[in-house]
């Protein structure tokens, strides 16, 4: 137990992976460094194609990185991938259960694949089922569960062995809010009583609520890490958004750009096109906005809605990629190959 | 962490006892194995058309030759007692060849993944289950169509001709199922794994002396059977059925010489052990 107290739990240094070879080939990580503490609820913030689900296919052993280094509670996952697979739980984006298997015997031969004892193995089974309440279907054959349930069996195999880190690539993706809730609670719980979990997500508002550590990565690598709110703090300033009118036009919205480019305190302005050319700036302190009223109002200029808030980690990731998450998404949306992507996960 | 008794989510590094690797193996093993055989369990139309199937074989092409003329066969042979050995080794080598197919679903619905990142003590276990399964099923066919045909009249290999006929089919599983697992490790996905199991199946049949005997045989397709590895496990079994079960006789006269019985399992033995050597380093690569 002291061994590692200080150590990371998860280390991966300076990690490449490429898919394919010659011109077709993919770099899917480039250089990613990461380090999660012991004990910490971990998110993993991209766009779909950053290399979330990559990194942590290696980090299960299913993978073998190019080059760089990736040690799992001390253990170096290329050298002992072995120890490295008793010590950590991994639940994966696609859930494959054997549907013509009931949950409960897809438990018993998860159990038996980590060599838990029978006595022991089946006491682990039930209280997993009255945790993640499978009670009612757990005997029904998995191919008749709902998405949550099956997300729920998958939770359950992954945390059999109780592993030192549990690893869940976008454990909520088409879930229910019901489903999502009662994975969050036990995600909490968990960490709460010392495992470490590390859950990738593209969902901001998921990282925001349930992590309290977070990377956020791109094109491969880290591009930024740390506590939310540091990373929040660390941008400093309110978010504004300023609509003069319901639906302005460009040169409006430019003019009115050029005014309050030259107020004091205020940092950045940004015409958004996407939403009706309204305003995206940042501002110092309450104050400023006070003072762009009354500037509007000299320049015979309307004020249709005004917004304040709080950085939010969308506003870090902006920062950090000079684009929004959902604009990131959708310039991937288009160029991905499903049958490539496939080809990937395949053994 | 540092309460005495571990909560029901704390990690329990310790859990992972330290048991011989042996026992891991036999354990991951046999779950491995229970799983094929729930799977059959509930759906039994594989069983059910595996037995079936041969029946049937056995049935209507006796009939369709029942009246071949006479001197055709050695030995004043009936055609159907001929028949027998050829369709109890095509269904057990059906059966073999089907292997793969399991495994390869495994690969392309991701289950296989599941089984990759457990600590397994090692991963031919998931091989290993494989040919346990295949060669029960096969035991079982063959003995549903060795009963069949003994109903028919077609005889029955007593003692030790039995025996024989469970150690050829033994050999001749072994062999097939290591190709087929080869393949489905081999070939991207199910469909090609179909198509290669089409295209081998029948051809096979047919040039083997599953339905005729080589003296029925034009020169070239004689050469052709005497090398199938399907006649050689068929030639030990048709003996067996004809009441000589002596290793050292002649079972087979192929056009390059005579082939006794321990010659045939010789060649299986071989064969298997061949194809084994072959997959190897595939598997290594893709289980490593």
């Amino acid at each position: 137990m002291t061994k590692a107290a200080t150590h990371p739990v998860l280390e991966l240094e300076n990690v490449c992976k490429r898919f394919g070879k010659g011109e077709k080939s993919v770099e899917a990580l480039q250089g990613l460094t990461l380090c999660v503490p012991r004990g910490s609820l971990f998110g993993l913030l991209g766009p779909n194609g950053a290399g979330k689900t990559t990194t942590l296919r290696i980090l299960a052993t299913l993978l073998a990185p190019c080059s760089g280094s990736v040690r799992v509670a001390g253990v170096d996952a290329l050298k002992d991938p072995r120890q490295v697979r008793e010590r950590l739980g991994y639940v994966a984006q696609e859930v494959a259960l054997d549907k013509i298997l009931s949950g409960r015997e897809l438990l018993q031969l998860q159990g038996d694949l980590y060599h838990l004892q029978r006595s022991q193995r089946d006491q682990r089974i039930s209280e997993l089922i009255e945790l993640l309440a499978m009670g009612d279907w757990i005997d029904r054959r998995s191919g008749t569960y709902s998405g949550g349930m099956r997300r729920r069996l998958d939770l359950a195999c992954g945390l059999l062995h109780r592993p030192e880190v549990l690893v869940l690539d976008e454990p909520t993706v088409g879930l229910d809010i019901e489903s999502r809730a009662a994975i969050w609670a036990v995600l909490r719980q968990l960490r709460d009583q010392g495992t470490t979990v590390l859950l990738s997500s593209h969902y901001l508002e998921e990282v925001d609520a349930l992590a309290d550590q977070l990377a956020i990565i791109e094109g491969g690598r880290v591009i930024a890490a740390g506590q939310p709110s540091e990373l929040k703090a660390a941008l400093g300033g309110d978010r504004v958004t300023l609509r003069v009118r319901e639906f302005s036009d460009e040169p409006e919205a430019l003019r009115v750009q050029q005014l309050l480019q030259d107020c004091p305190g205020v940092r950045q302005v940004v015409v958004n096109r996407a939403q009706g050319y309204s305003l995206n700036l940042v501002v110092e302190h309450d104050g400023v906005v006070e003072q762009l009223r009354r500037q509007l109002a000299e320049a015979q200029l309307p004020v249709f809605a005004l917004a304040q808030s709080r950085p939010s980690l969308d506003d870090v990731y902006l920062q950090a990629t000079g684009r929004t998450l959902m604009d990131a998404e959708l310039a991937v949306a288009g160029s991905r190959d499903p049958k490539a992507e496939r080809k990937q996960s395949m053994r | 962490m540092t309460s005495a008794t571990p909560s029901l989510l704390s990690p329990d590094a310790a859990a992972a006892g330290h048991r011989s690797p042996l026992a891991d193996l036999t354990q991951e093993t046999l779950a491995l194995t229970r799983r094929l055989f729930l799977q059959l369990a509930r759906r039994p139309s594989t069983l059910v058309a595996g037995v079936l199937q041969p029946l049937i074989w056995l049935i209507l092409f006796g009939a369709l030759f029942a009246n071949a003329p006479e001197g055709l066969l050695p030995e004043g042979m009936s055609y159907g007692r001929f028949l027998g050995a050829g369709v109890i080794v095509f269904t057990a080598f059906s059966a073999a060849l089907n292997a793969g197919l399991p495994v390869m679903f495994d690969r392309e619905f991701g289950f296989l993944n599941r089984l990759l990142v457990a600590p397994l003590r090692s991963r031919s276990s998931i091989v290993l289950a494989s040919v346990l399964y295949i060669t029960s099923l096969s035991l079982v066919q063959s003995v549903a169509i060795m009963a069949t045909a003994w109903a028919l009249g077609y005889g029955w290999p007593g003692g030790a001709g039995l025996l024989l006929v469970l150690f050829t089919l033994l050999l001749l599983v072994f062999a097939v199922t290591g190709l087929s697992l080869g393949l489905a490790f081999a070939l991207p996905g199910h469909i090609e794994l179909i198509a290669v199991i089409f295209v081998a199946n029948l051809p096979l049949l047919f040039a083997s002396t599953a339905l005729a005997p080589l003296s029925f045989m034009p020169a070239w397709l004689g050469w052709l059977a005497a090398l199938n590895p399907l006649t050689f496990a068929i030639e030990p079994i048709r003996a067996a059925y004809a009441g000589h079960f002596s290793l050292s006789a002649v079972v087979l006269e192929a056009p390059y010489g005579a082939v006794s019985a321990a010659g045939c399992l010789g060649v299986l033995a071989a064969l298997a052990l061949g194809l084994f050597l072959l997959i190897r380093p595939l598997l290594d690569r893709k289980l490593a």
